[in-house]
């Protein structure tokens, strides 16, 4: 079994001052092997989008955010955020974002940006090598045309062209993780197949590991090996995704299921928005524990 | 043969800034029978927000005629026609005035109508907010404390509250939860029945069309590529743009991945016996 | 439980706005100096030890005598009150004020409102005649049209009211333009609302945070613009007491009577920064309520 890239540990995370607390996460663990796809799946307000910031160091600095537990990357611990997290982000760990035209800076070309990202954690590459792996970084994401590609501000792009800029951004410097979130959920549902299909194949031939945040399931079993379920702050079920879709056991991941509506028709159970089901206690399906000595 | 309570003759619809001429429908001839719940599917570009708009008078086309009743519609609009034909939006954070409370905004068509008298509107919001599955307390509070389901419940009971013939879904669900969601779907479909309401579902979501849709119209890049009814479609989709919208769309269950494999491979659909 | 039909103002988010101006020392330190300087002007004649120093004759016993026992802040050159003077002075300020926005700010929300929804050639004509007006510099303005005039009270008050509202216009104009493009407004079309209903009923509700908190900035800079046309002797007057009026009388006297200018102009220092820390204040309990 090869070595968890990420593991997180009984991450708790609360907002505010210190008169008042609101806790968002009660304790998630979780963890990421080489070269595996893990999908954290869940609602708005469940907490994935922030488990994925912690991870990525991206939340600690603020005053208001209390996060203990252990967040292992790299050999590193992050839960205290940091320059070594710092260090890492767009280089070891590389993250990819829901709306991608938004997450590009305007101001600057995309041949500029690229040459930011390949010089992140102080690389020195010259002009012409960067522009060089740049333009190989976007052919293998099937970006017809390279130059003008690269000469293009990301507002002159198309949503799903600066879908492909993002994945071959996040990929350029060959990351050990890539964290996506939401990735292509304001994209249209041809063009957000295609991007999903193009990030499963490129993570697949590098052998990167990848955690999916999103609210999908449909997009989740497409693209994952392993998912978790997370509802209001807590993981309610952990299983492979053959496991989880074939013989869902928790009534949230149940319900989830069952709402979602079918291609294949068959009308809409009745469900309730919320229940204390959804509160029971979580299930691990077997062989998906979380690994004991961890050393990520 | 009756006339459809909704009929687009011959739409076009360009539009121009700055010298460009874009078209966003293309001769557009589409009807729309009463009491059918005709979903309008494609994706950005697609035209399905100009016809929204077309529909509810809020641009007037090009080219063609929208005839409602067999009646066309003016461009300035009675009253009476504004009445009929209701909306409901896509974001329900920004549907309702923070600051007006529900029971305001659900009243407000019953003063400009002037439905019922007076004294009785009160009952009447309440009656309209029991209708959609909220508490009549709920009148009094702002719009502020409530849920992204709860707002949209409050904004269909005040489309409700019109009396309308028609009502216009503009991806009303696609901001929600899918539990939610569940929820929302499941009361459009009761209130359509029980008041034989027409809606025109504009969605992006082909699993949503078959969850709720007796109709469903595709649309690409201002033309209609194909309509007929949903089981149909989706037993046997004509067009390859069809298929390959539904070959798109990410499922949860073997069935459907087999019926979109099938789907994808131009057969006929096996999973549709099921349904 | 109030009528279903009513506005309400957010429980939830109205007393976060109160927390979050209560929470800031400088907002309440602004409201402390305006509530006393509110209260002095209100009771001037019973707070105050000499009122009928207000009119042109006060002690000759007394003329020009610097802070002292009997007059805590001394006297001017008629031998009156200064500290009298002031707060008298603080009336008519506030007085001035308040009727200035109170016809100016009618007049710029509904330009604004009504340019900012119309748009098309009532946004144009309304705007670029607004632009006329915010192009010149406000003291040139009211100079202008106060040298057609005769310098009273109330042409003052005329001058300076024609060159306010058109700040109120664009600042509306602005809010109602981002209103528009929301959801509730469109709502209301398609129920087919009158358009008096969406300017007034649904758009104005959510302009009010901004009316509010330009207004209390305004009180400020009103009263410091009717101390300038005073200070030029465009403005208010002898012998009715006006803090620009007293700053400039005074400044002749500089610096031997150092007492005639200082205390008139600390009294315009402190109504203008306590009107500008509660304005302040509220923006951000407005912005804290979202």
């Amino acid at each position: 079994m090869t070595e968890a890239v990420l593991a997180i540990r009984d991450l708790r995370l609360a907002f505010g001052s210190r008169r008042s607390q609101s806790a968002v996460l009660h304790g998630i663990s979780l963890h990421v092997r080489a070269g595996e796809k893990v999908a954290l799946v869940g609602e708005s307000g469940s907490g994935k989008s922030v488990t994925a910031r912690l991870a990525m160091g991206l939340l600690q600095e603020s005053p208001k955010v209390h996060a203990t537990g252990s967040i292992r990357f790299d050999g590193i611990e992050a839960i205290d955020g940091g320059p070594e997290i710092a260090r890492r982000r767009g280089n070891r760990v590389a993250m990819i974002f829901q709306d991608p035209t938004s997450a590009l800076n305007p101001t600057f070309r995309i041949r500029g940006q690229f040459r930011d990202v390949l010089r992140s954690g102080g690389r020195r590459i010259s002009v012409a090598d960067a522009d060089a792996r740049a333009e190989a970084a976007l052919a293998e994401v099937s970006i017809p045309d390279l130059k003008r590609a690269l000469d293009s501000y990301a507002f002159q792009l198309s949503g799903g062209m600066n879908q492909r800029v993002m994945i071959a951004m996040a990929l350029a410097n060959r990351p050990a993780l890539l964290i996506a979130d939401e990735p292509g959920t304001a994209l249209d549902v041809t063009v957000q197949a295609q991007t999903l299909a193009l990030m499963h194949d490129l993570t697949e031939k590098r052998g990167t590991a990848v955690l999916l945040i999103s609210h999908n399931l449909g997009v989740v079993r497409e693209f994952a090996d392993r998912v978790y379920v997370i509802y209001r702050g807590r993981i309610v079920e952990h299983g492979t995704t053959a496991q989880l879709f074939r013989d869902p056991l928790h009534p949230y991941t149940r319900a989830l299921l069952a709402a979602i509506p079918k291609i294949s028709g068959g009308g809409l159970p009745d469900l309730p928005e919320r229940s204390p089901d959804f509160e029971s206690p979580m299930i691990t399906h077997e062989g998906c524990g979380e690994p004991q000595g961890f050393s990520a | 043969m009756t006339t459809p309570i909704l009929q687009l003759d011959q739409i076009g619809k360009v539009f121009s800034a700055d010298g460009h001429r874009v078209t966003a429908l293309d001769d557009v001839s589409l009807g729309f029978e009463r009491g059918e719940c005709h979903a309008i599917v494609g994706e950005s570009g697609s035209g399905k927000t100009t016809i929204a708009n077309l529909v509810l008078g809020l641009m007037l086309p090009t080219s063609g005629a929208i005839l409602f009743n067999g009646v066309p519609l003016p461009g300035d609009r009675s009253h009476a026609q504004k009445r009929s034909i209701q909306l409901v939006q896509q974001n329900p954070l920004s549907a309702l005035n923070p600051r007006r409370s529900v029971g305001a905004s659900v009243r407000l068509p019953l003063d400009v109508h002037a439905i019922g008298v007076s004294a009785d509107r009160r009952q009447r919001v309440e009656a309209l907010l029991a209708e959609v599955g909220l508490d009549a307390d709920m009148a009094s509070r702002s719009p502020r404390g409530l849920s992204g389901g709860q707002r949209q419940r409050v904004a269909i009971a005040r489309a409700l509250a019109c009396e309308p013939e028609l009502i216009v879904l503009d991806e009303p669900t696609s901001a929600l939860d899918v539990l939610v969601q569940a929820r929302v779907l499941q009361l459009l479909h009761r209130l359509r029945l029980a008041h034989g309401l027409t809606y025109l579902f504009i969605t992006h979501d082909l699993a949503v069309v078959r969850s709720i849709a007796t109709r469903v119209s595709v649309f690409q890049k201002g033309r209609l590529v194909e309509t007929g009814g949903v089981d149909a479609i989706f037993a046997d989709p004509k067009s390859a743009y069809t298929r390959q919208l539904i070959g798109a769309v990410p499922v949860v269950t073997d069935e459907e991945a087999q019926l979109r494999e099938a789907i994808r491979a131009g057969a006929p659909g096996t999973g549709t016996a099921a349904s | 439980m109030s009528e279903p039909g009513s506005p309400v103002l957010p429980k939830r988010g109205g007393s976060k706005a109160v927390a979050a101006y209560f929470g800031n020392p400088l907002s309440v330190g602004g409201l402390l100096i305006v509530v006393v300087i509110v209260m002095l002007a209100a009771l001037a004649d019973y707070v105050t030890p000499f009122p009928d120093h207000v009119g042109p004759i006060g002690d000759f016993a007394a003329m020009n005598t610097g802070p002292g026992e009997t007059y805590k802040l001394g006297t001017d050159t008629m031998g009156r009150d200064l500290f009298t003077r002031i707060i008298f002075g603080y009336r008519l300020s506030l007085i001035m004020a308040v009727v200035v926005l109170a016809i100016a700010t009618p007049i710029g929300v509904i330009v604004g409102l009504v340019a900012g929804y119309k748009g098309g050639w009532t946004d144009y004509v309304l705007m670029r005649l607004t632009d006329v007006f915010l192009a010149v510099p406000p003291l040139v303005l009211a100079m202008a049209i106060m040298g057609f005039l005769e310098p009273t009270l109330m042409n003052g008050m005329l001058a300076i009211t024609a060159m306010w509202w058109p700040w109120y216009a664009r600042l509306i104009y602005n809010v109602t333009r981002a209103e528009a493009q929301e959801g509730y407004v469109l709502a209301a079309e398609t129920v087919g609302a009158s358009t008096a209903h969406i300017l007034f009923r649904e758009i104005l509700p959510n302009c009010w945070p901004s009316i509010l908190t330009k207004m209390t900035l305004d009180v400020g800079f009103v009263i410091l613009m009717a101390s300038s046309l005073s200070f030029l002797g465009l403005g208010v007057q002898p012998p009715t007491p006006d803090l620009g009026s007293m700053v400039a009388d005074g400044a002749k006297y500089m610096p031997d009577a150092w007492w005639l200018s200082l205390w008139p102009a600390i009294a315009i220092l402190l109504v203008v920064l306590g009107f500008n820390l509660v304005g302040d204040g509220l923006r951000e309990a407005f912005e804290a309520e979202g």
